[in-house]
């Protein structure tokens, strides 16, 4: 179970647990109407199906934290509908349904060590390391001569995710990828 | 991080401009011949409001949360026309637009009522952003604002008919009236001049009278400019026997809800005997200093916001 808060301990940050899910506050304001209640105004992000709504709390009001943990796991490999993986210090193994993992699913190779979230125990989403070092598949040769700078073309990734990468990067090269944006940010040197 | 140097720096238009709009509210009131007065910050009877918490000083002692109850003794011994820029403490109070120590604005006029009190506010507004035109324009949130546009007027219940859908009796449901009140009606009040929302339900008096003739409303009413609370004012409640029963009734919901004991403020109920007809109001400065130099929050309007301090 998570600690219990006071409506006035709120912050934009705070996870709380409201009808049995996690949420996560994105935006916070305090307000108060004249001569009226301390009010709390927050936008609530369920953190496992991302939908997003406004509430509003008075001084009086309790909520539990989200019970939640972050463990590093191993990503082993995943059957289409569901994801295996492994807590790197006690071994155990997980399975976390595609819906879970979300776009993470874009830059996941079998062991990469990944961030588990997990809310009281079950896996609700993962956070990939910042920089992840994938290989080209398929792109079409740059066309010779087109050296204006910033030009970019379509190349296939090995999870099948397509990425924009200059023109001068060839098919089996490995290129490193900025997971938060997706963009390429340079070729690594094999 | 960035540095205290770099952070102060940062506010210097800001601040310039606070010191500008400080000037010309004493030269508007001057030139209107108020006196300036000075009221103790240190008070043992702070006014009894449900849900304004005072912080608590020194022993039996407390930081003041608005001048309010020494301005209206100096009414009462005859000071005429009267006005204070003080620093007020309020507790639990944080965000965006609330500081838990802020700078007020008061002033009252005897033989006024509350409707000679928007007047000023129209004025003053006026006065004080013809002043910093063309160099500083009101602006909010990415709006420009125009205080020479005609100031819309709503009664609470016009205001609630047309923004929230329904209209509030003499005693509306509390969580009910205060949370339709920011969620639906305050964010569309006041652009681009400011708006006058008057005539508050009874159970939302404050120290108010109640208007003669139609007593389920109080001569209340509050000032908003870009969907922002600036100043609240009242015609002045003159009855002892009534205001020390509302004054009962709020330290009995504050003894239930804070657990605190306030004093009854015996001095002040004593002087409304010689309290004539008067009208007074308070008027966030730094609220004003926000929208004046365009600023997102009260954090940029003060050299140094509660964290800092």
């Amino acid at each position: 179970m998570g600690s219990v808060l006071t409506a006035g301990e709120l912050r934009k940050g705070t996870k709380l647990e409201i009808d049995g899910e996690p949420y996560l506050i994105v935006d916070f304001e305090f307000s108060k109407p004249g001569k009226g209640q301390a009010l709390y105004r927050c936008r609530l992000k369920n953190m496992i199906t991302g939908i997003q709504f406004d509430r509003t709390y008075r001084s009086g009001d309790k909520f539990n934290s989200a019970d939640l943990e972050e463990q590093q796991m191993q990503f082993l490999y995943s059957d289409g509908e569901t994801y295996h993986l492994m807590n790197t210090s006690s071994y155990e193994q997980i399975e976390m349904p595609a819906a879970g993992v979300g776009d993470a699913t874009n830059f996941l190779t079998e062991n990469l060590n990944v961030d588990v979230l997990l809310f009281q125990g079950r896996p609700i989403g993962i956070t990939l390391p910042n920089f992840v070092e994938l290989k080209i598949v398929k792109s079409d040769p740059g066309i010779k001569g087109d050296t204006a700078s910033g030009a970019t073309k379509p190349a296939t990734l090995e999870t099948g995710y397509v990425i924009q990468v200059p023109l001068f990067v060839e098919e089996g090269e490995v290129v490193r990828i900025d997971t938060r944006t997706g963009a390429y940010v340079e070729r690594v040197k094999g | 991080m960035r540095s205290e140097r770099e952070i102060l720096s940062a506010k210097r238009r800001n601040l310039e401009i606070r010191s500008r709009v400080i000037r010309l509210i004493r030269g508007f009131f001057e030139e209107e011949g108020f006196l300036e007065v000075q009221t103790p910050i240190l008070t043992g009877a702070p006014a009894p409001e449900t849900h304004i918490v005072p912080i608590r000083a020194d022993g039996d002692r407390f930081l003041t949360t608005s001048p309010e109850l020494y301005m209206k003794r100096l009414l009462a011994a005859g000071f005429e026309r009267i006005f204070q820029l003080t620093q007020a403490f309020r507790a639990n109070e944080r965000g965006r637009v609330h500081h838990p120590e802020f700078t007020i604005l008061e002033w009252y006029r005897s033989g006024g009522d509350y409707k000679s009190l928007q007047d000023d506010c129209i004025n003053l507004v006026r006065h004080v952003c013809r002043a910093l035109a063309p160099e500083s324009r009101p602006f909010f949130r990415g709006s420009p604002l125009d205080p020479e546009a005609p100031w819309e007027r709503y009664t609470v219940r016009r205001a609630f008919r047309r923004f929230a859908g329904w209209e509030p009796g003499p005693e509306p449901d509390e969580d009910r009236f205060d949370i339709d009140m920011v969620e639906k009606v305050e964010p569309k009040l006041g652009f681009p001049a400011p708006c006058i929302l008057e005539d508050y339900p009874r159970s939302q008096a404050a120290l108010a009278r109640l208007k003669p003739g139609e007593s389920d409303v109080a001569e209340r009413f509050e000032l908003y400019w870009a969907g922002m609370e600036l100043a609240n004012g009242f015609s002045e409640l003159t009855d002892e026997s009534e205001q020390s029963a509302r004054f009962q009734e709020a330290l009995s919901a504050k003894q239930a809800s804070e657990g605190i004991s306030y004093p009854l403020p015996a001095a002040f109920l004593d002087s409304l005997k010689d309290l004539g007809t008067c009208a007074g109001i308070a008027f966030g400065v730094d609220r004003f200093v926000m929208i004046l130099s365009g600023a997102g929050e009260l954090d940029d309007v003060v050299a140094f916001p509660p964290e800092m301090a």
